[in-house]
Order: structure tokens, then sequence, then C-alpha cells
């Protein structure tokens, strides 16, 4: 695998955010909900507070230190649930065909046409707030283009000669769908896994915006935007770290998820040629 | 009282349905072959020589379907067996090579799991168990240093290499019946001899039958005791390898063996052309009336162009298909 400027910076970024979350309580200050100090409510960044404090004198490094937490949490988990549901929809309609196929193809078309914001909405407004209602919605919104990707390799994959040879041995279906099928797809499938990655955490940052996704006083970076958006202009860093290690996490995972379709490319894998 | 044989096709009919019509793409094929012997199947390609092997083991998928006839393996009617019962025969009792070594192994599998998953599959083995047994089955085709090259994928094996690969997998669980489906085709003819050779000995040491398949004549009657030739969809001579070899009865078996250089012929020096059949094999949809090789036979007559020829079955033993034959 070539080593890529986007691979490289974007492994980087999600690293640098996944040792964040894995490290939080060594890395913060201050506990992110418990320190509330009124004495130190709004002060600008400085030596002392690095992002500022919020109008309950709370430190906002510390806060979007632990949020990383929650937006990864949610991020990661939402997107493996999408991706099994995507795959075993997928790789079996693909395989098997028939009826089937067009059961997951017309679940997969109604996916696509709700938008999966929308369609999480929907589902945390009956669930209710919190973090559970956030993986589910999440979780259950977002695999049609999993699942598409998952169908269409299985279909090309298998008129492969070694499917058909498996075939011949006496392998099962799943024991193909597992061996054959499923190590030859998995390419595309981290890749599409790693930009959905990128947009759960978008996702998780827009309903917690909406006032849908974690409580507060517990920190995840959508919540607190929300929280700073009466005083983004008295208290600009209220908004702008919490905005800004969302936008480092999506554009880390999103050119992971680029440099990664590049690296796993067959045409360019050099052991191919 | 005789043994049942271990393969026995009757009248074994394969449909093609192309949406408006059901066609032929074989028929009145029968043959057996007993255990342990080694039998082979010739003909040009497209004669459907492979979908002949695909019906054997239940693998005909549509649009091709098996139209009439039984295929008995062990007695039992294969047709007649659950998919579960037919899936454990697949492999286990009845495995299967085929032409193309590069395609048929998984590209991101390496070959000694690919090996070891048989025994786990058929016989019941742990990993632990499958994996030590891989190793053996490596060294067993003679590849060198196996306890090294099981863990090797496919691509970084030689063509020669990939086909034992698939030699050992095939052989791996001991099979009664090897279908070898123009096994070295794709390979140099260095390498090819090498291949026959193993797979010939293995087969021999364990008791294995073979039903090996070829476009390739000279090589089929090398191996096998006996050969049917396959003309259309059609057996148009079936005899030891040694017989047709000798004195081939059928016109088409007759073109077969003229188009094969001999050992210190003209032709094998390169001095003159070998002779080939004049024609192509006809598509199954514009089967000919009659014997379907008139279109192409010297010594077709009028009768060859209405009547298909029945079997004759010849005093030196075996039978061949033709109106006029030697
Ligand atoms: N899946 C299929 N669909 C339609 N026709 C097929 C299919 N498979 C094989 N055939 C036809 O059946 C005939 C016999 O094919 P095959 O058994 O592969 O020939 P051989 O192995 O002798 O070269 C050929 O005319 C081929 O075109
Ligand atoms: S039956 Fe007639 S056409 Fe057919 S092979 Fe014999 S001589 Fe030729
Ligand atoms: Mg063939």
């Amino acid at each position: 695998m070539k080593l890529r400027a986007n691979l490289v910076i974007g492994g980087a970024l999600f690293a640098l955010a996944i040792l964040v979350g894995l490290l939080a309580p060594w890395l913060a200050h201050t506990d992110p909900v418990l320190d509330a100090n009124l004495m130190n409510a709004e002060e600008p960044p400085s030596w002392t507070w690095w992002f500022g404090t919020d109008g309950q004198g709370r430190d906002i490094y510390s806060r979007v230190v632990y949020g990383a937490r929650i937006s990864l949490t949610v991020g990661i988990v939402s997107q493996l649930i999408n991706s099994v549901i995507g795959v075993a929809l997928g790789l079996s309609a693909g395989y098997f065909g028939g009826w089937w196929d067009d059961v997951v193809n017309a679940l997969t078309n109604l996916m696509l046409a709700i938008p999966s914001l929308i369609f999480a909405l929907a589902i945390m407004a009956v669930l209710g707030p919190g973090l559970t209602s956030l993986l589910i919605a999440l979780g259950l919104t977002n695999w049609s283009f999993t699942c598409r990707i998952a169908r269409a390799s299985a279909l090309s994959l298998r008129s492969q000669g070694y499917v058909q040879a498996a075939t011949v041995l006496g392998y099962g279906d799943f024991r193909i769908m597992f061996t054959q099928l499923l190590p030859n797809m998995l390419g595309p499938l981290i890749v599409i896994g790693t930009l959905g990655m990128g947009s759960a955490v978008l996702s998780e940052a827009a309903l917690s915006f909406l006032g849908l996704g974690v409580r507060p006083p517990f920190p995840s970076w959508g919540s607190m935007l929300s929280e700073a958006r009466d005083q983004i202009t008295t208290a600009p860093w209220l908004s702008v770290f919490p905005g800004l290690a969302i936008f480092l996490t999506v554009l880390g995972l999103n050119l992971l998820g680029d440099g990664l379709r590049d690296s796993l490319d067959p045409q360019s894998r050099s052991r191919r040629t | 009282m005789t043994a049942a044989p271990l393969l026995e096709v009757e009248d074994l009919r394969i449909d093609l349905d192309d949406g408006a019509r059901r066609v032929a793409a074989a028929e009145g094929v029968s043959f057996r072959i007993s255990r342990g012997e080694t039998f082979g199947l010739v003909g040009e390609s497209g004669c459907g020589k492979s979908i002949t092997a695909l019906s054997l083991i239940g693998l005909l998928r549509p649009p091709l379907s098996i139209g009439s006839g039984v295929i008995r393996f062990e007695g039992r009617e294969i047709q007649h067996l659950s998919a579960a019962a037919q899936r454990d025969l697949r492999g286990n009792r009845i495995a299967m090579i085929f032409q193309e070594p590069m395609t048929a192994l998984n590209p991101v599998s390496p070959v000694g799991r690919q090996i070891a998953e048989m025994f786990v599959l058929h016989k019941g083995k742990s990993w632990r168990e499958a994996n030590q047994l891989a190793v053996e089955a490596l060294a067993s085709v003679r590849v060198p240093a196996p306890e090294r090259r099981v863990h090797d994928y496919p691509h970084q094996l030689s063509g020669g290499m990939r086909q034992r690969v698939m030699i050992a997998i095939a052989l791996a669980c001991g099979p009664d019946l090897l279908i070898a489906d123009e096994p070295t085709t794709a390979l140099d003819v260095t390498v090819q001899a090498e291949i026959i050779e193993l797979m010939r000995n293995l087969c021999a040491e364990r008791g294995t039958a073979i039903l090996m398949i070829s476009h390739d004549l000279g090589l089929v009657a090398n191996v096998c005791r006996r050969v049917a030739v396959m003309y259309a969809g059609r057996i148009v001579e079936e005899r030891g390898s040694a017989d047709i070899f000798r004195a081939p009865a059928h016109p088409y078996t007759q073109g077969l063996v003229d188009s094969l250089p001999r050992l210190g012929s003209r032709a094998a020096l390169g001095r003159t052309r070998l002779k080939e059949i004049a024609g192509v094999v006809p598509a199954i949809t514009s089967f000919p009336d009659g014997c379907r090789f008139n279109p192409r036979c010297a010594q077709a007559s009028d009768i060859c162009r209405t009547n298909a020829p029945t079997a004759d079955f010849l005093e030196a033993g075996g039978l061949v298909r033709c109106h006029h034959h030697a």
C-alpha cells in the first residue's frame, strides 16, 4: 500500500481524535461537568484556559476533550451498525438474487429517498434524546450506500472462478459469502465505512445542536455548539473550538476514506502488476 | 454379481432454455466409470463436455438443466438427492479441477487456508488439525517447502504451482472421482506434462477414478484407459484409448487423430501442415438434421442428412455412431 498525503494526514487526524478520546481523563484540566465556577465565567482563551470558559465557568478545552468520546463513539458505533446491516442485506441480495434482491432493492431505494438525517430525527423523536437513541437512530438510517456497494460487489464477484470453484468443492451459501465474497469486497466497504463515520459525526452534531442528541450537561461537540449559539458574538470561542474539533475529525475521516480508496484500488496496487 | 459402477450416466439429455424454446445441448449421453478407472471425454470446444461434467455434480444452472436421463453415483441417483446431500458429495466424494488455475483460487486467502477449509468443511476437523493436514497435502503435490508455501497468496505462485494447489484441494478429502476439465490447457507445455503426471500418479496411488476432459485426444488417450469422443452434444465413439488411436472408427475421431502430430512424422518435424477438420462445431440452436457431423464429413451420404445414426457396438468392444463407420 503506497503512502499518500491524504491517507497520512487523514489517518493522523483520526488517530489524534481517538487518542484524545481515550486519554481524556489525563488530558483534561478539569472535570467537564462538575468544575463549574461562575467566578471565571466566559473567560477568553488564555494560558490558564486554553480554549476559554463558558457561561458557567467550565473549561472549554476539557469539555472538547471529553466531547471526543461521545462524538467518536457515535461515529464509530453507528457506522458499525450501518455496515453490518448494509453488508448483510447487500451481500445476500447480490448473491441470492431473485425476490430477496427485489425486497432489498426496494428497501434501499426507500432509504435513499428519505434524507437520512430527517429519518434519524423521526426516530429520535420517538425514542427521545440520549446516547442510546442516537446510536440506534444513526445506525439504522445510513446503510443504503454500504448495501449498494456490497450488492454490486457480490453480483460481480459471483461469477468469479473461485466462487464457482467453491460451489464445486461443496461450500454452502454462507461459507461462500463469508470466505469468497466478503473478503474480496472489504476494500470498498472500508472506504465507505470511513466516510460514513465522518457523516455520522456530523449528524450527531446536528442532532445534538437541535437538542435531540446527548443531553446537557454532558459535553458533545454538537451540544456545545448548541449551547454556544446565543453567545456567538460575545464569546465566539464557545463555538469555534467544538466547531474546529468537528471540522478536523470529519476532514480527517474524509481524507482517510479517500486515501484508502486510492490505495485499495486494485489498479493502483503495485503487487498486481 | 458385479459391483455397481462408481458413476453411471444413462441417456442424459441437457436442455438449454433460451426463453422461447428448449433445445438439447446434449442428448443420449451414456457412459460408465468404474472405481479407480480413468475415462476420457474428448471433443472440440463447444461440444458439450463441460456442461456434461457440471450435470454430474448437480451444478447445471439456468438456462441449462437436466432434461432427462439418469446419473447414478454409487448406485444413487444424484438428481434426487437433497441439496445438502449433493453438497456433501461435491468436494468430498467427487472433486473437480478446472482450466483456469489463475482464477480458481481466492486471491485474498492464503493457499494453505483454502486447502485446510476442505478438511474443516467435509471432515469436521479443527482448524489446527486442518492446517497441519494442509501442509501434508501441499507436500503430496510436490510443492517445495510446503510449510512456508501454505502462507503464500495465489498471486505469489506460478500457474503450475497454482494448479498443484488446486489438485491438493481437489484430492484433500480423498474423493472417489476426480473430474479434470481441461486441467492443463492454460499452462505451458512443459508444465502440462508434469501436472498430468502428478495427477495420474496421485489418483493411481489412492484409487481415485478420473474423468478427464479435453479437446486434446493425445493427452486424454495418454492418461485414460477408455475414451469417449463427443461431437455437438452426442457421444460419437467410445473405445479403449489404444484402439481409438490405432483404428478410429468415426470420421470425426479420424479427423481428431489426423490433426495430432505423430512422433517422427513429417508434420511433427514441421515439414507438412497438420490436417485440420474443416468447419466449426455448430451452435446448439442450429444443429443439422441427421448426423450432426454431416456438414463437415467427407463420407456423408443422403442418409446422414436425414437420419441420426444409432449406436453400433464393435466386436472389439466399444461403440460408434456413424452410418458408414470403419
Ligand atoms: N450457461 C450457458 N448458457 C447458454 N449456453 C451455454 C451455457 N454454457 C454452455 N453453453 C453452450 O453449451 C455448449 C457446450 O458448452 P461446453 O460444455 O462448455 O463445451 P465444451 O466444454 O465442450 O467446450 C456450447 O455451445 C455453449 O455455448
Ligand atoms: S453418419 Fe455420415 S455424416 Fe455422420 S460421421 Fe458417419 S458418415 Fe459422416
Ligand atoms: Mg469446456
